[in-house]
């Protein structure tokens, strides 16, 4: 049965197939393609080699989170709206750059002669990559003339891409700070993960205002669940799809999660959420989305933060307020360079932003 | 006129059509309460019935009776609005613009609905706000198009008022684009996306509220005049010499099947072809007559939606989008007819 498929930064994008036996069949080549990608770079440079990078145009928002954490200085604008909490959140003169609009095949709002005009020295972009993006990245380069340097957005791989592209960048010692981190982030939730007794928590990961849009198992939106350590219930293959609620009651999760104050505001008084297990009993958790999203929203390596935090929730009885908020502040100084408060965080846990 | 007609054998047998029609309503009902992801066997289910009808405590655990009740219930009475609704509105405006080929967007309530909730997606409303502002996009698309098609009078009303439709559909169709480039392409895009690809996943009660009175009372003046729609087939000069008022029942058409369209579109989204597909079954049946072909239209209707919905929830992992299964199923019915519509007689 074809259903529709929605990427990380595009929902034009094809149709898979959604039966469980031909996807038996395929997955051994997708082993092959895992192997492969495991000796290329993750960056890949379509168009001239860049020398000397003092100007950025980054493509998508995840571009956006990994360049801002490497170098702002050398950006030359966001892809996307940024709201005034998260400008507030973020640091000078970065925060205050223009919405440029994103580069992404024929769902681009930059065009490409409004591209050249910047005069970038590289265009980065980041994400879960294909040939689309591979095809559309060197129609790109070759049209323009400019470097476009395509990153491969697996939060697994989260430590490598910070050093390639800081490498790239010549911020090595910047790169180096914050792939240790994401290292760290990585191993720690991995190792709480692995030293629980018992069958991995199931974990229901809630979008959308109504919370009935999920990320399924395979896609680069959900890929969270996973690495803190829970099972993500919705075991499709694809990116993000509809469920209904009964499809959330037959999976029964140990914990719901979301990023949408909206949702988890409606949850807890809607009657027909109130039968999950899982809301009843408190387990429905709401992640900071500001200034980028603790799960997703976009891919990038803002997820760092709320993978350890997500492995602590999930798998640590002991886990204080006052231990998220050291952890929280340590990681924003540490990639968006500006102090996170308290109060901030306090508001983002209880849906006021 | 309608008792006259009443009498003839195909009214009598249109009458038993009906009948079968409402059965397999009945049947499509019970099916689809009855399937789903969550295992409940039928004897759970009419167990859970029985205990609300004679208000004893139920002997199912809370999350059963849940399922049932606000999950599955709203849902299948959701698909039956949605789909008498639009085989209502589709038969009547088939009638009025005498063309088979016109659905019930063809004066732009759904592009009208569809850009208000992508708009309101965009700004981060709530669930009941963007189902809101769908609703009233879908009523401001319309009277724009009234107005305009009201404006040009030098022309044939009917089709001023198709192609004003179309030219003013295609505009918020540009718009829709729009708010989906500025839309954030990770959490806003695919809302907006599984928005206008139509679905009764999230189907409560209470959107259920709003949707099913506004529906019946759109329902109400389209069912009191259905014998006098009829005129409205015939070219105006001749409806006027038989006394009616062709413009004030051309707007109480409009702005009856306006209204239960865009309740809704509003609920489910986009849901295409039930609109164009079902009033020409149910014609097969019973014939052009709007008196019966309305009944049948809203039956036929509801089945279908009824019965595409069980299977977008039932087949795969996930939610398959409603509008790809009503699609697979009315496109081939409707070149069917199309082939069948060829031959002489």
């Amino acid at each position: 049965m074809a259903v529709r498929r929605l990427g990380a930064r595009s929902a034009e994008r094809g149709v898979s197939v959604h039966r469980r036996h031909f996807l038996l069949g395929l997955a051994g080549l997708a082993v092959a393609r895992r192997v492969r990608s495991a000796d290329r770079p993750l960056v890949e440079i379509f168009g001239k080699t860049p020398r000397r990078i003092e100007r950025v145009f980054v493509a998508g928002p995840p571009a956006a989170v990994l360049m801002y954490s490497l170098a702002p200085e050398r950006m030359l604008g966001w892809p996307m709206q940024l709201s005034a909490v998260a400008r507030s959140m973020l640091a000078a003169p970065a925060r205050d750059l223009p919405m440029l609009g994103r580069l992404t095949g024929r769902g681009s709002t930059v065009t490409v002669e409004s591209l050249m005009a910047l005069r970038p020295d590289l265009i980065l972009d980041t994400g879960s990559v294909d040939e689309n993006y591979r095809s559309t990245a060197q129609r790109v380069a070759a049209q323009t003339g400019l470097p476009y340097a395509l990153v491969d957005g697996r939060l697994a791989d989260s430590a490598r891409q910070l050093l390639e592209v800081g490498a790239l960048l010549g911020s090595e010692s910047r790169a180096r700070e914050l792939a240790e981190y994401a290292r760290e982030a990585l191993s720690t939730a991995a190792r709480l993960s692995v030293g629980r007794a018992g069958p991995a928590p199931g974990v229901y990961l809630a979008r959308g205002a109504n919370g009935l849009e999920t990320a399924l198992t395979d896609s680069i939106n959900g890929e969270v669940l996973a690495a803190a350590g829970g099972r993500n219930v919705a075991d499709a293959r694809g990116g993000v799809a509809r469920v209904s609620l009964e499809d959330v009651l037959a999976w029964n999760p140990d914990w719901i999660v979301t990023q949408n104050p909206e949702f988890k505001a409606s949850a807890a008084t809607d009657g027909a959420w109130r039968a999950v297990t899982a809301v009843r009993e408190g387990r429905l958790l709401l992640l900071p989305s500001q200034p980028f999203g603790w799960l997703d929203g976009p891919p990038g390596v803002n997820r760092l933060l709320g993978v350890r935090w997500l492995a602590a929730r999930l798998h640590r009885e002991d886990l204080s307020e006052a231990e998220t908020l050291a952890e929280a502040q340590r990681f924003h100084q540490l990639f968006y360079g500006q102090p996170l408060t308290a109060e901030l965080l306090r508001a983002q846990f209880d849906g006021r932003y | 006129m309608g008792a006259t007609e009443d009498r003839t054998p195909r009214a009598a047998r249109s009458g038993g059509w009906l009948w079968l029609a409402l059965l397999a309503l009945v049947a499509a009902l019970l099916l689809s309460v009855a399937c789903g992801k969550f295992p409940l066997d039928v004897g759970q289910i009419v167990a859970s019935l029985f205990a609300r009808l004679t208000g004893s405590a139920s002997p199912l655990p809370e999350t059963a009776e849940a399922v049932i009740w606000n999950v599955r219930l709203p849902r299948v009475v959701a698909g039956v609005i949605v789909g008498a609704a639009l085989g209502v509105a589709g038969a009547a405006f088939q009638g009025m613009f005498r063309n088979p080929l016109v659905s019930p967007d063809i004066l732009g309530v759904s592009a009208g609905c569809g850009l208000g909730a992508s708009l309101a997606i965009l700004v981060g409303a709530s669930v009941g706000t963007v189902a809101a502002v769908a609703f009233a996009g879908g009523l401001v698309a319309v009277s724009l198009v009234t107005w305009v098609a009201a404006g040009a009078r030098e022309h044939e009303p009917v089709l001023v008022m198709v192609l004003a439709g179309v030219a003013v559909s295609a505009l918020l169709g540009a718009g829709i684009s729009m708010v989906k480039l500025l839309a954030d392409p990770t959490v806003q895009l695919p809302a907006i996306t599984f928005w206008l690809l139509g679905g009764l996943n999230a189907v409560t009660w209470a959107d259920l509220r709003y949707a099913a009175p506004i529906a019946l009372v759109a329902l109400l003046p389209m069912w009191l005049w259905r014998w006098r729609i009829n005129l409205l087939t015939l070219p105006d000069d001749e409806a006027a010499a038989l006394g009616t008022h062709v413009a004030q029942l051309r707007l109480l058409v409009v702005t009856a099947a306006t209204l239960m369209t865009a309740a809704a579109v509003a609920m489910s989204g986009i849901v295409g072809w039930v609109g164009l597909v079902v009033p020409h079954v149910a014609r097969l049946v019973v014939g052009p007559e709007f008196g019966r072909l309305l009944p049948m239209s809203l039956l036929c209707g509801a089945v279908f939606v009824v019965l595409a919905d069980t299977l977008a929830r039932t087949v795969a992992p996930i939610e398959l989008p409603l509008s790809v299964l009503t699609s697979m199923v009315g496109v081939p019915v409707f070149l069917w007819l199309l082939g069948r519509r060829r031959q002489p007689g």
